[in-house]
């Protein structure tokens, strides 16, 4: 009596590289994009007045707080809707992106604001114009304060990609269900996916720390 | 030259400079002492548009400080600023320090903004501490750093403001020496000052600023030896004792 269930092979490497592939892709999308927005919004928060930034704050919490699963599943039957159905690769990319920048506006203004005013006023009476002070100044201080915590976002945002498969992308996660329910072998397969994402984080968040203690001798 | 003349200047209801007037000619060192709030850093912002005025004219050199039409950006690196807290630039050494706005303000090649900035550190005694980040050094030597960085740029006038009040007490005298310093270097400085005695040896003129207005000016001898007015006194005993 042959089994329904073909057990895991080397001929699945492929597919299961496929997978890996485009987490990473996913991944590195988000935190680029992310990391751009997030400094021109973190950049904007920093200087606006009052009433701008709750205007943007608002939009930001809202972000932060709704789980990225639901915003992942609103935004495509939002666009399906619409009559425009997405690629999930473009509507992840989209959704993650937006939820990386919500973060990381916040860790970028968090940064600028530790530059003091004074720091500013220093480089200007220098003779610096305002985006020098920006440029040279500002900017570098503060980029190198917020190093650790822009790592943290970031590594998230690579165990976040994984929800990116309940719209259908065919990230690592989306890969390893299917070939947990063609060879019913979850542990072993399971295991090989959290193996992964510890070998991709966890020298990541160690050097986050080293750079952590540097900086603060 | 700087001058001053009748310079009013508000924050919201509260009129902080109410008609200021003074002058400054090259080569002339003036201080300014008064008390907490009397206006004293906030004439200096004005001096070099850190600060906007609301009425009156402040002159440098021919240029009107005020005057819209005036590059302002331009106009700050003929008035080099040190203030209370010595704003080093951490991400860069003490050499880079020194050089970057020679370099990205003036446009000097990296070579010519380097070796000013070398002359200038060397100035201060700061030569043997070209590759040391800022925050490893002391404060006396931050502002020190922070007086070599402003002279860089080859400012015509100097503005101080209060930059030994932040120092430990052993440290002052390094930086007041540094002033000195450029005092024999022929540099037109004006002082913000609680260092009395100081100001008695190197200023020409001293201003002694009550509540926004100028109380009493005059030579050091006549204004601290021989105050007229009973606020000067008063406040030259409070600080003296
Ligand atoms: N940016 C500002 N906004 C509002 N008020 C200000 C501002 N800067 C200064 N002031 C107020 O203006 C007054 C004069 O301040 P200023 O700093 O010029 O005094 P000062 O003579 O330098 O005093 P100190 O010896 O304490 O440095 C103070 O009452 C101060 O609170
Ligand atoms: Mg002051």
């Amino acid at each position: 009596m042959g089994s329904f269930f073909t057990p895991l092979s080397w001929n699945d490497s492929g597919f299961i590289l496929t997978g890996v592939m485009n987490t990473i892709t996913i991944s590195l999308v988000a935190i680029i994009a992310g990391t751009l927005l997030g400094l021109v919004v973190g950049f904007i928060r920093s200087e606006a007045n009052k009433a701008a930034n709750t205007a943007l704050g608002a939009v930001l919490d809202i972000l932060r707080s709704v789980p990225l699963i639901i915003q992942l599943i609103l935004f495509t039957t939002y666009i399906g809707a619409m009559g425009h159905p997405l690629d999930p690769f473009v509507a992840g990319s989209i959704v993650l992106s937006l939820y990386t920048m919500a973060f990381m506006a916040e860790v970028f203004r968090g940064g600028f604001d530790s530059v003091h005013g004074s720091m500013i006023t220093a480089a200007r009476s220098l003779g610096m114009t305002y985006w020098q002070a920006v440029r040279y100044v500002q900017f570098p201080i503060s980029l190198r304060a917020i190093f650790p915590s822009w790592l943290g976002v970031a590594l998230s945002v690579i165990k976040d990609s994984a929800l990116v498969s309940v719209i259908g992308y065919m990230e690592l996660l989306r890969t390893s269900e299917q070939l947990i329910s063609r060879t019913q072998q979850p542990l072993e397969i399971l295991i090989g996916v959290g193996v992964f994402y510890f070998i991709i984080s966890y020298p990541l968040s160690l050097y986050g720390k080293y750079v952590e203690r540097k900086m603060a001798v | 030259m700087i001058s001053i003349q009748n310079v009013r200047k508000s924050f919201g209801d509260l009129e902080v400079l109410k008609g200021i007037s003074l002058d400054v000619n090259k080569g002339e060192v003036l201080s300014i002492i008064g008390g907490s709030g009397s206006g004293k850093s906030t004439l200096l912002y004005c001096i070099n548009a850190i600060e906007t005025i609301q009425s009156g004219k402040i002159i440098v050199d021919d240029i009107d400080v005020h005057n819209p039409s005036t590059n302002q950006d331009k106009l700050r690196q003929k008035l080099g600023m040190v203030f209370q807290q010595w704003n080093s630039f951490p991400h860069l050494t003490v050499l880079e320090n020194a050089a970057l706005a020679p370099r990205i303000v003036k446009g000097l090649s990296k070579d010519e903004a380097l070796s000013i900035a070398e002359k200038e550190l060397i100035h201060v005694g700061l030569g043997d501490k070209f590759d040391m980040y800022p925050t490893k050094m002391s404060g006396g030597q931050q502002q020190r750093l922070a007086i070599a960085r402003a002279l860089a740029m080859k400012p015509d006038y100097m503005l101080f403001d209060e930059i030994t009040s932040a120092l430990d007490p052993e440290l002052v005298g390094e930086v007041l020496d540094t002033l000195r310093m450029l005092r024999e270097d022929g540099m037109t400085m004006i002082c913000v000052t609680h260092e009395i005695a100081f100001a008695r040896d190197v200023s020409d003129n001293v201003a002694f600023f009550n509540q926004g207005v100028i109380e009493e000016m005059g030579t050091p001898d006549q204004v601290i030896n021989n105050p007229q007015k009973e606020t000067t006194r008063k406040f030259l005993s409070k600080v003296l004792s």
